[in-house]
C-alpha cells in the first residue's frame, strides 16, 4: 500500500508551490491511485479554493475558474450561448456523475485510458517508465492515436473539453512558486517524443488557477462532433470540433481540432489551411479532412480511425457552415 | 393478449410488482458481500500475469510481514482442496480444476495465491507485494479458431445433407463468429465463509444454492450436512453463477486456516479472467432450397473455444434440428483448447450464437431467394420436431412472425438496401426468429399457514433476480386469498427443502407444481382442524364442503365474510402452525409430457437508423412477440424481455472481450473499456406475450422467460444492418469499422 498525507488549501497562494499533487475532482487521480499507476506522496486538496466562478471578462471573454464543475461549466448561459462548442464537448463526455465531480483543471490534466499505462504490469511504458517503450505498439490498439504518435507512445488523449478549448483558442492561466504565467492551449500540450511522461508545460507546483477564452466571433458557427460507438459514456474513436465563419458562401475563419485520434488535443492547422477563403463546399471539406489526417500513422486495429476522422471533420465543418 | 388466463383470483397472470421491490429500492437487500460477521477477515487473491508456463518462484515473505497479514496460501502451503467428483449432476463445478493445485498456469488471471488479512486494504496491498516468477511460456488466445484439424462430434442428423445442398436450387454457405462475451452482473461474485467448529455457512452469491452446497461438500471434505448455503439476494449472474467457481473454495479454506470468517469478492477485472465467458465461436453454416424458397439442406458445424482444463461445449446447434422444417441436416460440433479461463453458460448459452448464425445464413438465404425474410421462416415453419418425430406442445412461432410483422409494420417494408429513410436518415429493417427450451426439473417446498395470520413458502432456490420471490407470493395468494403483506416467501438456504438452479428459464416452471401443491396440502390440513375443532365455528363441518377464501374458512354455501379467520382456527385448536410438504418431478419423469418436444418461441424485429456520412449506426427500434406459454407475471416477465434486448443490443453492437496476444490478458476487463449497451443505446421495445398455456409442462401452463428475449436480437440487427447499409457483417459485434464498408455516403 503506498501511503499518502492528505492537506487542504485554503488559499490559492498557500497552494501554489506546495509540494504534491493537487486533487480537485479525483475522477482520474483516484482512480490512477488505485490502480498504483499514481503514486504521490502528498495529496493537496484544492477543492476549498475559490475558483469555481465563471465572468465575463472586459474584453467580451470569458474566465472560467479552474475548480468549476463540468456540469456546471457545461450548462452556464454564456457558454451554452456563446462558446456552444464546449458546453457540447463537456456534455458528450463521461457521465453525469463524473461531470458533476470533475473540473475544468482537472480536466486539463486528465490522463490517457490507454490500457497498458493504467495497469503496472506492464513495464514496458514510457510515460510511467521513461524509455521502456510502448506496450500498447503490437497489443490492442484500436482506441489508440493515429496522429502525434511515437515509439515510445501511442496513447490517445482522452478529453472532449480540451479539444473545445483548442478550438477555442483558449489560454491557460497558472500561478507557481515563480509566480504567475499564462499559456495558450497549442503550446500547454506536449507531443510524446521519447518522453511522453512529460504531458504538459506544467512546472513543478504549479496550480493551474483558470482559463481564459478569447470574445466570442459574433459570426462563427461552432460545432462539436464525438463519434463513437455507444451513444454515451464512452471516449471519443474520433471528434472534431469547429469554429467557422463565413460570408458570400467563403470561409473567413476556421479553426479545427480533433479528439480520439490525437496524442494530444489536435489543432489542425493543415484543415484550416485547406478552408481558408475557399468556397464552403463538400470538396474543400474533403480536401481539409484529407490534409488533416495526412500524416496520420495507424496502429494494426484502428486504420478505420483514418477515415472516421475524415467523415467527422467533413460533417462538422457542413454543420458549422450550413 | 391471445388468451385470458386469469385465475378466479386474478392474481395469477397480474402484472403485480415485485415483493421484494422496496427492499431492494432502499438498499436493505442483502447480497452476498454485504454480510459482515463478527470478527471476520478479508481474502485478495493474486493472480497470474502470464497465461501458459508454470510458477518458477513466488516470493511471498514481505507480504507476509505486512501489517494485518494472517495468512498467505499458495499451492506449497495450502492443505488439499479436492476436486468435485466428475459428472455428478447434483454437484457440478465452473473450473475442474481446484485452485492453487500445482504450480502450472493455464491462462492469465488465474489465481497463484491468496492473502488474508484483517482489512481489505491490507489484503490488497499485501496480494500486490506477493512477487511471483514464472517460466512463460506463448499462450494461444487466438480469435480464429480456423482452421481446425481435430475431431468433429455430430449433433444431430437426418437425411443426406451434402448431397441434397450440392443439388440445391440456392445455396448460401458461410461462416459466422461470435466474440467472446463476458457475463457482467453488477453483481460481483463474493463469497463470505465462516466455520464454526467442523461446519462451514458460505454466503453466497449463487444461482444454485443447493448445487453450491454439494460440490463444496465434496471439495471441502466434509459431510453434505456440514455445509450450509445462503443466497438472499443476486445482483443477477446470466449464467456466470450457476456453478462454484475456484473463490469460493478458496475462501472456505482461507477461513478454515484463519479459523475467522473471510470475504472475498472478486473484482469486476476479475470477472473478465475467472469466472467464465461465453465463448467465441466459429460456425459454418450451408442451407440449401428450392427456387421457391423451401429448405432442402441445412448443416451447421460450429466450433467454440474451451479451456485448457475444462471441455464446454457452448451447444451452437441447440435450436438448429427443430426450428424449420427441413428433410435435409447435420449439425457438427468439437472443441478448440485455448488459454482461457473456463467459459461457462450464458444467457441462452448455445441456442443465442447458434441462432445468431441460422437466422443470418436464412436472411441471406431470403435474399438470395428475392423472397420476403418473414414469407421464408412461416414456408419453412415446422409442425412436428424432425429431429424426433415429436410433437411441439406448444408451438406458435408462426403466430409471433405475423403479430410481430403486423406490430413492426413490416409489410410497409422495401426489400432493397438503402431503400427506406426517415429524419434524414436510412433505416434498416430486419428480423429473425427465435426459440429456448423449455424445462421443469424437481423442486420440494414447505408451505405453511401460521397462527400469526401470515403464509410463508420456504424453498432452497433462489431469486436470481427476475422476480421468483413474486412469483411464490403470487401463488400463495391464489390459492389463500391474503394479501401480500400477510404472505412470506423464505428463499435461498439450503436448510429449506430443495429447489431448483436458477438457469435455462425454468425456475417458473418448477417451482409452480411444488409450492401449490404444498399450499394445496397445508389448506387441507387447515380445513381438516376447522372441521373438527370446538369452538372454531364450523365444528363438525364436513371438510370437503369447507373452503379458505380471503384468508377465512368458510363454507362453500357461504361467503367467506361468514367464515372465520383461518388463524383464529389455528388459534382455537391450539397450534402454532399447519404446514404441508410437496415435491414435484422433472418433466422428464412426467407422463404428460412424455413424447412431447417442449419450446418457446418467438419474433425479433429491428429497426436501424443509420448515417452514412458519419458511419453512425443505432438500433432505434425492436418488436419482440415472445411465445412462452402463460405468463405468470407480465411485468416482471416484460422486464425479462426488455432487459434481454437490450442485452441483445450489447451481442450485436458492442460486446467483446479482448485477449492480448501476447500475454493472453483480457485486456478491456471494465465497464469502461468493455461496452455494453447503456440507456441511451437503449431502443424503443415493445414486448408482446402470445400467452398460450404450455400444460404438458405444469398445471399452470407457464414454461419460464428470459432466454428467449436475446434469441434472435442480434441476428435481426444485423439483417437490419444490412438493409440500411449493404454490409453483412457474420462476424459479432457489428462495429464502426464494418460500417465504413458501405459504399453509400450519404442519406
Amino acid at each position: 500500500m503506498q501511503s499518502f498525507s492528505y492537506s487542504k488549501a485554503q488559499t490559492v497562494d498557500q497552494a501554489a508551490g506546495m509540494d504534491g499533487r493537487f486533487i480537485g475532482g479525483g475522477t482520474t487521480l483516484v482512480d490512477l491511485m488505485k490502480q498504483g499507476v499514481e503514486t504521490p506522496k502528498t495529496l493537496v486538496d484544492i477543492t476549498g479554493l475559490p475558483l469555481s466562478s465563471v465572468e465575463t471578462l472586459p474584453d467580451g471573454g470569458l474566465k472560467i475558474g479552474a475548480m468549476v464543475r463540468n456540469s456546471d461549466l457545461a450548462h452556464h448561459e454564456t457558454v451554452k450561448a456563446q462558446y456552444a462548442v464546449l458546453s457540447e464537448a463537456l456534455l458528450s463526455g463521461a457521465s453525469p456523475q463524473l461531470r458533476n465531480m470533475a473540473t475544468t483543471g482537472g480536466n486539463l490534466l486528465q490522463r490517457t485510458r490507454c490500457p497498458y499505462f493504467r495497469d503496472t504490469s506492464y513495464t514496458n511504458c514510457s510515460k510511467r517508465n521513461p524509455g521502456s517503450g510502448c506496450a500498447a505498439i503490437g497489443g490492442h490498439n484500436r482506441m489508440m492515436a493515429i496522429l502525434g504518435t511515437s515509439e515510445d507512445c501511442i496513447a490517445t488523449h482522452p478529453s472532449d473539453m480540451c479539444v473545445a478549448l483548442t478550438a477555442l483558442e483558449a489560454t491557460i492561466h497558472v500561478q507557481g512558486p515563480k509566480g504567475d504565467r499564462a499559456i495558450a492551449i497549442a503550446d500547454f500540450y506536449k507531443l510524446p517524443g521519447t518522453t511522453p511522461n512529460v504531458e504538459n508545460a506544467l512546472e513543478p507546483g504549479e496550480l493551474i488557477t483558470h482559463v481564459t477564452l478569447p470574445a466570442p466571433r459574433k459570426a462563427s458557427k461552432q460545432v462539436y462532433l464525438k463519434l463513437r460507438d455507444r451513444a454515451s459514456y464512452e471516449f471519443a474513436l474520433a471528434s472534431a470540433a469547429v469554429v467557422a465563419e463565413t460570408s458570400g458562401g467563403h470561409i473567413r475563419f476556421v479553426r479545427v481540432a480533433l479528439g480520439g485520434v490525437g496524442t494530444r488535443p489536435w489543432r489542425s492547422h493543415e484543415a484550416e489551411a485547406a478552408l481558408m477563403g475557399k468556397p464552403a463546399t463538400a470538396t474543400h471539406f474533403r480536401a481539409a479532412a484529407e490534409a488533416a489526417l495526412k500524416e496520420a500513422k495507424p496502429q494494426s486495429e484502428n486504420g478505420f480511425k483514418v477515415e472516421l476522422a475524415k467523415r467527422c471533420i467533413v460533417r462538422a465543418l457542413t454543420t458549422a457552415t450550413a | 393478449m391471445a388468451s385470458t388466463t386469469a385465475s378466479p383470483h386474478g392474481i395469477i397472470g397480474r402484472p403485480v410488482p415485485r415483493i421484494d421491490g422496496p427492499l431492494k429500492t432502499t438498499g436493505t437487500a442483502q447480497y452476498a458481500a454485504d454480510f459482515h460477521l463478527p470478527g471476520m477477515v478479508f481474502a485478495v487473491p493474486v493472480q497470474a500475469t502470464v497465461a501458459k508456463g508454470t510458477i518458477r518462484s513466488l516470493d511471498v515473505t514481505a507480504a507476509q510481514a505486512m501489517p494485518g497479514v494472517l495468512e498467505v496460501l499458495h499451492h506449497g502451503n495450502v492443505e488439499r482442496i479436492y476436486r468435485a467428483v466428475p459428472n455428478d449432476p447434483n454437484a457440478t463445478v465452473s473450473e475442474t480444476r481446484p485452485p492453487l493445485e500445482d504450480n502450472r498456469i493455464y491462462y492469465w488471471g488465474q489465481y497463484v495465491a491468496l492473502v488474508v488479512a484483517e482489512t481489505l486494504e491490507q489484503a490488497t496491498a499485501a496480494a500486490a507485494a506477493v512477487k511471483a516468477e514464472y517460466s512463460a511460456e506463448t499462450p494461444q488466445v487466438s480469435g480464429e479458431l480456423e482452421p481446425f484439424a481435430g475431431t468433429w462430434h455430430t449433433v444431430s442428423a437426418r437425411g443426406k445433407v451434402d448431397e441434397a445442398f450440392d443439388a440445391a436450387a440456392v445455396k448460401v454457405d458461410q461462416t459466422y463468429g461470435t466474440p467472446v462475451e463476458t457475463h457482467n452482473p453488477i453483481e460481483l461474485h463474493a463469497t463470505v465463509a465462516a466455520w464454526a467448529g467442523d461446519t462451514v455457512t458460505f454466503y453466497e452469491s449463487t444461482q444454485g444454492v443447493v448445487n453450491h452446497r454439494n460440490a463444496m461438500a465434496q471439495i471441502l471434505g466434509v459431510p453434505r450436512e456440514n455445509v450450509t448455503v445462503i443466497t438472499k439476494f443476486l445482483g443477477s449472474g446470466f449464467g456466470g453463477k450457476l456453478f462454484p467457481w475456484p473463490h469460493c473454495a478458496l475462501a472456505a479454506v482461507a477461513s478454515r486456516r484463519v479459523q475467522r470468517p473471510v470475504k472475498l469478492v472478486v473484482t469486476r477485472t476479475m470477472m473478465f479472467s475467472n469466472v467464465g465467458h461465453r465463448p467465441l465461436t466459429e460456425q459454418r453454416f450451408r442451407v440449401g432450397a428450392s427456387a421457391d424458397g423451401k429448405l432442402v439442406a441445412l448443416r451447421q458445424d460450429a466450433l467454440n473455444h474451451t479451456s485448457m482444463v475444462d471441455n464446454f461445449d457452448e451447444g451452437c446447434g441447440e435450436a438448429t434440428p427443430y426450428l424449420y422444417s427441413v428433410p435435409n441436416l447435420t449439425v457438427t460440433s468439437a472443441l478448440v483448447q485455448r488459454n482461457v479461463g473456463s467459459p461457462m453458460a450464458m444467457r441462452g448459452p448455445g441456442a443465442v450464437p447458434g441462432l445468431f448464425a441460422m437466422e443470418s445464413a436464412m436472411d441471406e438465404l431470403a435474399v438470395a431467394l428475392k423472397m420476403d425474410p418473414v414469407e421464408l421462416r412461416l414456408k419453412n415453419d415446422a409442425s412436428i420436431d424432425e429431429s424426433n418425430g415429436q410433437k411441439f406442445s406448444s408451438r406458435h412461432l408462426r403466430e409471433c412472425l405475423e403479430t410481430g410483422s403486423a406490430k413492426f409494420g413490416w409489410s410497409k417494408r422495401t426489400p432493397a438496401v438503402g431503400s427506406m429513410r426517415r429524419d434524414g436518415k436510412v433505416l434498416g429493417w430486419g428480423m429473425a426468429a427465435a426459440s429456448w427450451g423449455a424445462y421443469r426439473f424437481g423442486c420440494s417446498t414447505t408451505v405453511e399457514l401460521g397462527a400469526d395470520g401470515k403464509v410463508r413458502a420456504r424453498c432452497a432456490t433462489q431469486d436470481v433476480g427476475t422476480g421468483l420471490y413474486t412469483i411464490f407470493a403470487q401463488v400463495l395468494a391464489e390459492k389463500t386469498g391474503l394479501p401480500f403483506e400477510r404472505i412470506e416467501v423464505l428463499l435461498g438456504d439450503t436448510t429449506m427443502p430443495e429447489g431448483p438452479l436458477s438457469g435455462g428459464s425454468w425456475s417458473t416452471a418448477t417451482v409452480l407444481p411444488a409450492v401449490a401443491g404444498a399450499a394445496d396440502g397445508a389448506i387441507a390440513s387447515l380445513l381438516q382442524i376447522a372441521a373438527s375443532t370446538p369452538g372454531a365455528k364450523l365444528e363438525g363441518a364436513d371438510a370437503k364442503t369447507l373452503r379458505l377464501t380471503e384468508g377465512r374458512v368458510h363454507r362453500a354455501t357461504e361467503s367467506a365474510a361468514q367464515g372465520v379467520p383461518f388463524e383464529t382456527v389455528l388459534q382455537a385448536a391450539r397450534l402454532n402452525r399447519v404446514s404441508a410438504d410437496s415435491t414435484s418431478g422433472s418433466a422428464f419423469e412426467d407422463p404428460k409430457a412424455k413424447g412431447l418436444s417442449m419450446h418457446s418461441f418467438g419474433a425479433q424485429f429491428a429497426e436501424v437508423e443509420w448515417e452514412p456520412g458519419i458511419a453512425r449506426l443505432r438500433v432505434s427500434r425492436v418488436v419482440t412477440v415472445i411465445d412462452a406459454g402463460r405468463i405468470i407475471n407480465p411485468r416482471a416477465g416484460a422486464n425479462q424481455i426488455k432487459g434481454a434486448v437490450v442485452m441483445g443490443v450489447g451481442m450485436a453492437m458492442l460486446e467483446e472481450t479482448v485477449y492480448d496476444p501476447r500475454n493472453g490478458q483480457p485486456i478491456n476487463g471494465n465497464l469502461a473499456d468493455y461496452l455494453m449497451a447503456t440507456c441511451a443505446d437503449s431502443p424503443e421495445i415493445d414486448v408482446t406475450f402470445l400467452d398460450y398455456p404450455d400444460y404438458a409442462l405444469n398445471s399452470y401452463g407457464a414454461r419460464g422467460i428470459g432466454e428467449i428475449g436475446l434469441a434472435g436480437v442480434a441476428p435481426a440487427i444485423a439483417s437490419a444492418v444490412y438493409h440500411a447499409t449493404g454490409v453483412r457483417v457474420r462476424k459479432l459485434p457489428i462495429r464502426i469499422e464494418d460500417l465504413l464498408q458501405s459504399e453509400m455516403r450519404e442519406a
